[in-house]
């Protein structure tokens, strides 16, 4: 990575920083130490799968929300208050600015997603006073939830690149619960004929499977997640945060900042 | 062999169509048919080659609005250049299209012999933007070592810098404070310590002296003409005119996206009509001076009426033949306010016109 592009991701982590978004992670692993204590009052013999379930998932909901609401501001709120001008006039390449951006936000998610799993583990700890060897799956997923950022991140940042917040907001959030089920979809595609079966598996394959990203259910269930699925979901992200990123450095690149 | 843009920056010349028929050009147009190529005329620090931006504007049915004029212009290394202008002339959407913050409709431009999207070029030049604004959960020092960071200067150099010129715009003692407690006169020198900071050989200012008190007003301009005697070549927009007649070596009047005229201050006021001050005592102005056109003010027991100076012999004669005794006869000179309005009177009457 080049110097231009770390600085502008070190100014990016800084600002989600001192944003107070990180703030959000103590009141996260205060609230799963409460879930755990309470599922365990109120469960018998499966406080560890609701604890995996709804921890994982907290995970993701929360980091999703934090990568949509600051992502659809990386490039739209620089426009607006300016900020861009005494950075685009010195040897910073718009594109630069885009993956550094980038970079920065990924920082943030990564780092939120370090302290909110050290909620879950010691949510999970509680309840079962001691980590079993199929915990090491929880990794796994986590790793997944990670690559699903990716993609949203890169998402909102392509849609702040033309777009309002609010709007990028809608098209960000829309595109992640579409995302959702996109295996759903993809079985309905291959249910249609005709037109309908070409327009309903493009669109399958367009928005971003985070169906296969999902893997939350198996983990708690002290099912194993194959090498294949690992390599195969690492490339899928990477190509499609590629892909969605250099979408928006070219309409970016061509934007006049008014 | 040396079409268009390919052409070597030293033997590139500038033919501004508008310019070259206004009376006071001669101090910048370049006439290749009257003046030989020079093979050893100095670089332009600035050449603009007929930029030229029209926006569209409207969500629906897009209407184009043409925001600048093929626009001709060089400015010289070392030199204070103003370029002026009522608000929407134009100055704010040159900047950013010499910054690469718009692109171009039709032309180009170089900086320091440079194209714009040139990253080595980007390193020798510092922008203020008008009305500038922070990242304001950084600090003073902070937000001037990110930027540091993003021109290429070294971590020791960059400390030794901020700290610097952080002085140099008065602001040494608040380097750690938020920049969200800053007022805005605070915020512009900030803006302008960064537009320094990495030591540039041309800086853009977009209306420095905006939001600044008349002290801070007079540090700037010091600052500009310090900037100058270290050899770098300001180049500053704004709608001040006495800040312009004070610093600039040469200055270029936009209005409606058109330029109207450029040269020195002095050239440029020459053109003026001048104008003559007399004062006479008594309370009366005689029918003959009061039909001159000029402004005929009474003060108690004077008059002080300002004519054009082609009427000063028919005028102090009209005193005579009415017995009033005259006090003074003052040459007023023209100030570049003078010359400004003038030059935008023209193109504002047909507006009026059809309104």
């Amino acid at each position: 990575m080049n110097r231009r592009i770390a600085s502008i991701a070190s100014n990016t982590f800084r600002e989600a920083v001192r944003d107070r978004v990180l703030y959000n992670l103590i009141a996260f692993a205060l609230l799963m130490s409460g879930a755990a204590i309470l599922v365990g009052q109120i469960s018998i013999d499966i406080e560890r799968l609701v604890v995996i379930n709804l921890g994982l998932t907290a995970v993701s909901l929360f980091g999703i929300v934090i990568a949509i609401f600051i992502g659809i501001g990386l490039v739209s709120k620089e426009i607006e208050k300016r900020t861009l001008y005494t950075v685009l006039s010195r040897p910073v390449r718009r594109w630069e600015f885009i993956v550094g951006k980038f970079f920065g936000l990924a920082g943030t998610l990564v780092v939120n997603t370090f302290f909110m799993a050290i909620g879950v583990f010691a949510a999970l700890l509680y309840v079962s006073h001691r980590f079993q060897r199929s915990d090491g799956w929880l990794l796994v997923a986590l790793y997944f939830i990670v690559l699903e950022f990716l993609i949203i991140t890169a998402l909102a940042l392509l849609f702040s690149s033309f777009s309002s917040p609010l709007l990028s907001a809608v098209f960000a959030f829309s595109l992640f619960v579409i995302g959702s089920f996109a295996e759903d979809l993809r079985g309905f595609a291959g249910l249609t004929h005709g037109i309908t079966r070409w327009l309903a598996t493009g669109a399958a394959y367009l928005v971003p499977n985070f169906s296969a990203l999902n893997v939350i259910s198996s983990v708690a269930h002290d099912q194993p997640v194959s090498g294949q699925l690992i390599a195969y979901n690492s490339a899928y992200a990477l190509v499609y945060a590629a892909m969605a990123l250099s979408g928006a450095v070219l309409i970016f690149e061509r934007r006049d900042l008014k | 062999m040396w079409a268009g843009s390919r052409v070597p920056a030293l033997f590139t010349f500038v033919i501004p169509p508008a310019a070259q028929t206004g009376p006071a050009c001669f101090a910048f147009a370049y006439n290749p048919l009257k003046h030989p190529i020079n093979l050893h005329r100095i670089m332009p620090a600035i050449e603009i080659l007929g930029l030229e931006k029209t926006y569209s504007v409207g969500f629906w049915r897009k209407k184009p609005k043409r925001a600048l004029r093929p626009l001709h212009l060089a400015v010289e290394p070392g030199e204070i250049f103003g370029f002026l202008g009522p608000n929407g002339a134009g100055k704010t959407t040159t900047l950013k299209l010499l910054m690469g913050l718009v692109h171009p409709t039709a032309g180009t431009a170089r900086i320091l012999g440079m194209e714009l999207d040139d990253p080595r070029m980007k390193a020798q030049i510092g922008f203020l933007p008008e009305q500038p604004y922070f990242y304001d959960y950084l600090t003073a020092r902070e937000l001037l070592d990110y930027y540091g960071q993003l021109s290429g200067v070294s971590a020791r150099e960059r400390s030794r810098r901020i700290q610097d010129v952080l002085g140099r715009v008065g602001l040494p003692d608040v380097g750690g404070v938020q920049l969200r407690k800053f007022s805005k006169g605070m915020l512009q020198r900030v803006g302008i310590a960064q537009a320094i900071l990495h030591d540039p050989k041309v800086v853009f200012l977009d209306e420095p002296m905006s939001g600044l008190d008349p002290m801070g007003r007079r540090e700037v301009r010091d600052l500009m003409l310090q900037l100058k005697a270290e050899g770098k070549t300001v180049f500053f927009s704004t709608h001040i005119l006495s800040d312009a007649e004070a610093l600039c070596d040469r200055v270029a009047i936009i209005h409606l996206g058109e330029l109207r005229s450029v040269g020195a201050v002095a050239d440029l006021t020459a053109t003026v009509h001048s104008k003559v001050e007399i004062v006479w005592d008594g309370t009366r102005v005689p029918s003959a001076i009061e039909n001159m056109g000029g402004e005929c003010h009474v003060v108690g027991q004077t008059v002080r009426a300002v004519l054009p100076d082609d009427k000063q012999d028919v005028a102090i004669d009209a005193l005579r033949r009415e017995h009033l005794r005259l006090v003074s006869v003052v040459p007023v000179r023209a100030s570049l306010e003078d010359y400004f309005v003038q030059k935008l009177r023209p193109a504002e009457t047909p507006a009026e016109v059809r309104a």
